[in-house]
């Protein structure tokens, strides 16, 4: 059977691999829009910090022997606590200024990260193993699909629908979302804002450090994961809506579709079209697809 | 006594420039690579200190009557990047000869400076055959390997040992599309037949469906055109779709820094095709060891190239006593190339260095005995056959 000229089986597999790449950047915009929703900071460390969450795998399991399952918690505890570090001394003194500061100075945190990375191990990285209980696959018929990439698109989901819950619908999401509105009337009520606005970027850094997990088993762990993945990941949030919880989400797995069908028509393409619909997107509603209109 | 001083200070001045043909005495050679991108590992940093090595060697043991200084620059992989480089190190940096040039479209712009500039090139990392043939010229050398001998060596392997179906995955620039175009040559010409290729972003991330593409080719044979990391992700995601168990892969361009990176177990079996391995016999194992003191790694093919390269231009430089480039092109030429990395190396008219190559198949982890024992070599390919011959050469320096 054929769709538009193309085999059934090889569009079902392209789509499936692109709810899978989906499901990456649909964790990765997620982190940096609730940073940017509630702290208005655009935070360019968030590949860095992706990267380092991979590297905290590797390392755990390399050197203490840590599995999968404990790095999955580990790495976005570690990263999440160097999140607090990060706000605490530096990006704290920069609330109030125009946006362009806090997006230096995370540039600045990213390239340093990624030197750091790349003296000590090289570009080429490490490899880093699936899981014994998730290697191997299943065969769907139309494709071979590898358990993991499965357990990757389950987990992504879960996370970010918990995420969303959270913040669109639990009092303590009312709170953040309230903090960032009027934090002086919320700090008036007897809430301590400073104390929840590092709380908010730790979990987008740790929401970034899950996704680098996640990740290690597929691809190469090495220096220069995040700053590959970024790029894009920054034109799905700006095609979502800054900001936008729900909007990230939805727009990083339909993003991952798209790409994987571009792949299968037109691959040389592939790296251009998130950019493409980016650039028409911001013309027709500049506030992105899910964002409020200013 | 006061005039005589001056007598021979004036002499001194005005003898100077008929003694020594060298520029202001020193031979400056710039290291312009990839110092922290994609190609950092497999070049970089240990062709940075293969060339420290090779101008440490010379001295020891030449005793030049000329200073030697070393430069380098990171090019990031960008071609205006590299070509406003080596214009400024040769218009006023006063350095002889720009080397390593990693990336097809790195080498092929600094090659239209050094040509306006008279400065000779030395290029180790860029692969492309087009340096050779259509974009050949008389101040270039392509030294270490190019994409006919990679494609000759293993395609030719592969495709004779019953791999008669291709399947491309190619990185979309210039080498990608060189080493597709070299190795469909050379498996139709082994009675193989090419079913298709996909063309893929460089440099990419996840190629899962660039794989599945391949998968539903049903091509025997998945042709890696591509390299660094591209190539390393590539083959640990087939492994992880189940690709390499009904179809194998062959790297058409892999280092032995991206074995190491793989690990064995993901890369057993594979074959590929190396100008240089470091456990090949006592010279090697020598020259290597010395570099893994340092670096902490053993050499690629580029870095063992790029000394070998830079020994022989300083050679050639002290046997004319000239830096200029004619001469020492001449020169260089004229003499073969015998050393731990080439034995009766030549360069020819075109510009290409032929030497040995070497066709290798990664070990399986049980067979590997120590740490970086990663090959079996399987066929040493003579120079002769191992690059492009000059009947088929493009290039017009050649006369047929």
């Amino acid at each position: 059977m054929e769709i538009f000229g193309i085999p059934s089986a090889l569009l079902g597999s392209q789509l499936l691999v692109g709810l899978i790449n989906g499901s990456f950047y649909a964790v990765l915009s997620l982190g940096l829009a609730i940073i940017f929703g509630l702290l208005n900071i655009i935070n360019f460390a968030h590949g860095a910090q992706y990267m380092l969450g991979a590297f905290v795998a590797l390392l755990a399991s390399k050197y203490l022997g840590v599995n999968y399952w404990l790095a999955l918690l580990l790495a976005p505890l570690t990263v999440g606590v160097l999140g607090v570090v990060i706000e605490r001394t530096m990006l704290q003194r920069l609330r109030g200024l125009d946006h362009l500061y806090g997006l230096l100075l995370t540039f600045g945190l990213a390239l340093i990260l990624e030197g750091l990375f790349k003296n000590f191990f090289g570009v080429s990285g490490e490899s880093y193993e699936a899981p014994e209980a998730l290697s191997g696959g299943v065969d769907l018929g139309f494709m071979f699909l590898p358990l993991y990439r499965g357990f990757v698109v389950v987990a992504a989901l879960g996370v970010c629908l918990m995420a969303w819950y959270l913040i669109e619908r639990t009092s303590l999401g009312a709170t953040l979302r309230a903090a960032t509105q009027r934090p002086d009337l919320v700090q008036a009520l007897g809430i301590n804002v400073p104390v929840l606005i590092t709380a908010t970027y730790a979990v987008g850094s740790a929401l970034a450090a899950f996704a680098g997990v996640l990740a290690a088993p597929i691809f190469q762990v090495n220096p220069v994961m995040g700053s590959n993945l970024i790029i894009v990941v920054f034109a799905v949030v700006v095609i979502g809506g800054m900001g936008s919880i729900l909007g990230s989400i939805v727009t990083g797995l339909g993003l991952g579709l798209i790409e994987g069908l571009t792949k299968v028509v037109y691959p040389e393409a592939s790296a251009v079209v998130i950019f493409l619909i980016m650039v028409i997107v911001l013309l027709l509603r500049p506030a992105g697809l899910f964002g409020k209109q200013a | 006594m006061k005039r005589t001083a001056l007598a021979a200070a004036l002499f001194t001045a005005f003898a100077a420039p008929a003694m020594a043909q060298i520029s202001d005495n020193v031979v400056r050679i710039g290291v312009l690579t990839d110092l922290s991108g994609t190609y950092s590992d497999l070049t970089g940093a240990g062709a940075v200190y293969a060339t420290e090595m090779a101008v440490a060697d010379f001295i020891a043991k030449e005793k030049p009557g000329f200073k030697i200084e070393i430069v380098s620059a990171d090019h990031q992989n960008k071609a205006d990047i590299a070509a406003n480089k080596a214009r400024e190190w040769f218009e006023s940096g006063k350095v002889d000869t720009a080397t390593e040039l990693v990336t097809t479209s790195v080498a092929l712009a600094v090659m239209e400076v050094g040509k306006a500039k008279n400065k000779l090139l030395l290029i180790n990392g860029a692969a492309s055959t087009p340096i050779t043939n259509e974009k050949c010229n008389d101040v270039t050398v392509h030294y270490t390997y190019d994409t006919y001998a990679l494609a000759n060596g293993t395609a030719k392997a592969v495709t004779k040992a019953g791999g008669k179906t291709w399947f491309f995955l190619t990185a979309d620039y210039a080498f990608g599309h060189a080493l597709e175009k070299d190795s469909t040559k050379v498996v139709t010409d082994n009675g193989g037949q090419v079913l298709g290729s996909v063309r893929h972003p460089f440099p990419g991330q996840d190629f899962s469906s660039f794989l599945l593409k391949a998968q539903s080719s049903g091509a025997q044979v998945i042709g890696l055109a591509n390299a660094g990391s591209d190539t390393t992700n590539s083959i640990k995601q087939a492994a992880e779709f189940g690709i390499s168990k009904k179809q194998s892969l062959a790297g058409l361009l892999m280092f032995i820094t991206d074995v190491h990176a793989l690990g064995l177990k993901t890369t057993q079996g594979m074959y590929l095709t190396d100008s240089f391995y470091w456990d090949l016999n006592d010279e090697t194992r020598a020259w290597s060891k010395r570099y893994f003191d340092k670096m902490k790694k053993m050499p690629t093919g580029i870095q063992a190239g790029q000394y070998s390269s830079v020994y022989h231009y300083l050679s050639a430089v002290k046997a004319v006593n000239s830096d200029d480039t004619a001469k020492v092109m001449a020169q260089m030429k004229k003499t073969p190339i015998n050393d731990f990395f080439a034995k009766n190396g030549k360069i020819r008219d075109d510009g290409r260095m032929v030497h040995d190559m070497y066709l290798a198949q990664v070990k399986t982890p049980a067979e590997s005995t120590k740490p970086w024992d990663y090959y079996k070599i399987k066929a040493t390919i003579p120079a002769a056959e191992a690059f492009q011959p000059l009947s088929e050469s493009r290039c017009p320096l050649v006369k047929k």
